[in-house]
């Protein structure tokens, strides 16, 4: 099984590498554009083959390691 | 005063950290992160800059593993005194000893250049030779040094004077380089024994590399 987890600054704690690029996208006339959040993606390749099990496992390394809670939320999507 | 120095896989201000102690008379020690233990006759302990484990996934994030980390986490439980500097500042802040984290500056830029810090608060023991409104000239170097907090978070720290240094102009104006909330530069834990600052002290200890304004911030650690 594959987790996807994508990491991402919480609403409210302000993103300015999601602003730069709002910025960039503005300067090549994407107007459209109402706001930018920048996150990263960390993929995993898990031996474990319970859906529920392998999220309960993902969970804590989100909470322990992958994710800073203090300023980030975190999503898991496990593919099989 | 015994000052023992953490060093993990990227650190690089342990040696001027351990010479700007040592020319205020200290007995130094630099400690491989592989270490279990903290020296017993540690009197303050230093966790000093640089990027520790390349700044991989966050600044300080993988550092906070390291074995001598439960060590630290234990030696600042029992009263003992931690001072982090810069990455070691977002490593205590990693570890969960200090409140808050520290983002990418807000212009996304790595600022490396001489700043002006306020005493926001000096009752405690690394800023005791200081008064409050005082401006020292200290450097800055980081990538990822705006500090944050929440609203409540910033509350508790005032409420128990754990803000310490305020970025400022020369006049002791706020002016703020990195974003930082409330313009902090530095802080330290509601025990006060554990304290964290992204500037660096210990590159301004001699007027002739621009400034000597250290010498007086780590002096307090001296004088009991």
């Amino acid at each position: 099984m594959k987790a996807i987890v994508n990491v991402s600054l919480k609403a409210g704690v302000l993103d300015s590498q999601g602003k730069a690029v709002h910025h960039a996208l503005e300067s090549l006339h994407f107007g459209n554009v109402s706001d930018v959040r920048v996150g990263k993606q960390i993929i995993l390749q898990l031996g474990e083959s319970d859906e529920s099990k392998a999220r309960a496992d993902v969970e804590k390394m989100c909470e322990e390691l992958l994710a800073n809670t203090v300023i980030e939320d975190y999503e898991i999507e496990l593919v099989k | 005063m015994k000052v023992t120095i953490l060093q993990f896989p990227g650190t690089n201000c342990e040696y001027d950290t351990q010479h700007a102690f040592e020319s205020l008379g200290a007995t130094t020690e630099i400690l491989w992160h592989k270490s279990e233990s903290v020296p017993a006759d540690t009197d303050l302990l230093v966790v000093a800059g640089g990027f520790s484990y390349g700044d991989y996934l966050r600044s300080g994030a993988i550092a906070k593993f390291s074995p001598v980390m439960q060590a630290v986490k234990k030696y600042a439980n029992e009263g003992g005194k931690v001072l982090g500097i810069c990455n070691g500042f977002q490593v205590l802040t990693e570890s969960g000893l200090l409140p808050g984290a520290l983002k990418r500056n807000e212009h996304l830029h790595f600022i490396s250049k001489h700043h002006t810090l306020k005493v926001v608060n000096n009752e405690n023991d690394f800023l005791k030779e200081l008064s409050c409104g005082d401006v020292v000239n200290i450097p800055i170097a980081h990538h990822d040094g705006n500090y944050y907090i929440d609203e409540q978070g910033l509350q508790d720290l005032y409420a128990n004077n754990q803000v310490l240094l305020q970025y400022s102009d020369a006049k002791g104006e706020i002016s703020n380089p990195n974003g930082s909330v409330d313009s902090i530069a530095g802080i330290c834990n509601k025990e006060k024994n554990v304290f964290g600052l992204m500037p660096h002290p210990e590159r301004a200890m001699e007027k002739l590399l621009g400034s000597d304004d250290g010498v007086k911030m780590l002096q307090g650690f001296f004088k009991a």
